[in-house]
């Protein structure tokens, strides 16, 4: 009753106070997971494809480690004979995937390919990519917030990469 | 011009499964001509699928992605008869756009 009866002014202040609170409290939300996802989702990550190690580019890209997962299928041939066109392709039963990354750990730089996986997306991805010489090949797949990866070797017979 | 973009869009009803193949050089920047001069860098940076003016795929590119880029992946929520649009931007400042529709 009191809101009725009370003066005017006293009632709008009442109502703007818990809008301010509502903005401020969902305010918070998306700040708060923003800066996870920022490195991997806004733009194209210049610095990371320049970084040469894998783990700087990992650093880079995602500013965290990850950890192995059996949920990811990596799908490499055990032998390329082209080093310049290996077909590599992943899929995973992660859930709320929102990037899939691909590094060649020898390759001048690591970073080869990284891609933005919106909602409604089906985390499995095909490409193409050149490799140096004989390595590993490291698949990164950001889901939930958390980072897991999945490796495995790939024996390249003629480089891709001009040595 | 020919567009550089070659798509096929295929739904079956539930899920669209997207192949596109690129015409692109993508020299890394690390191999040299007849000439024994370095071939400059020049790759695709980023490349976008949009439908319903939403990107549905996002691909970020170094120059360690092959010549003449393929790429394939599937997403949810379009239909037979839509379109979805394909972008890429390269590194020089080129770029292409198309569009495709799901069959």
């Amino acid at each position: 009753m009191n809101a009725t009866t009370g003066p005017l002014a006293t009632r709008r202040l009442i109502l703007q106070g818990a809008v301010t609170v509502a903005l401020i409290g969902l305010g918070n939300l998306p700040f708060g997971i923003a800066p996870a996802r920022a490195a991997a989702n806004d733009k194209y990550p210049e610095d990371a494809f320049k970084q040469k190690s894998q783990a700087d580019a990992i650093k880079a890209l995602y500013g965290k480690t990850a950890e192995p997962s059996d949920k990811i299928k990596l799908d490499a041939p055990e032998i390329a004979e082209n080093g310049a066109v290996v077909p590599i392709s992943v899929t995973t039963t992660l859930e709320k995937v929102t990037s899939i990354s691909f590094l060649v750990a020898e390759n001048p730089n690591a970073l080869a390919a990284s891609y933005r996986i919106p909602d409604g997306t089906i985390p499995t991805i095909a490409n193409r990519l050149k490799m140096a010489k004989t390595t590993n090949v490291l698949v990164l797949v950001e889901a939930d917030g958390k980072l897991f990866s999945a490796a495995k070797e790939v024996k390249v017979t003629v480089g891709g990469c001009g040595g | 011009m020919a567009s550089t973009i070659r798509v096929r869009a295929t739904s079956n009803g539930d899920i669209t499964e997207v192949q596109a193949l690129i015409q692109h050089p993508m020299d890394s920047g690390f191999i040299k001509d007849a000439k024994g001069e370095l071939i400059p860098a020049h790759f695709i940076q980023e490349l976008k699928f949009e439908y319903n003016g939403k990107d549905v795929f996002v691909a970020d590119w170094g120059p360690a992605v092959s010549k003449d880029p393929y790429v394939k992946f599937s997403f949810k929520g379009a239909k037979k008869g839509d379109e979805i649009k394909i972008s890429w931007v390269d590194n020089k400042g080129a770029s292409d756009t198309t569009t495709a529709k799901i069959s």
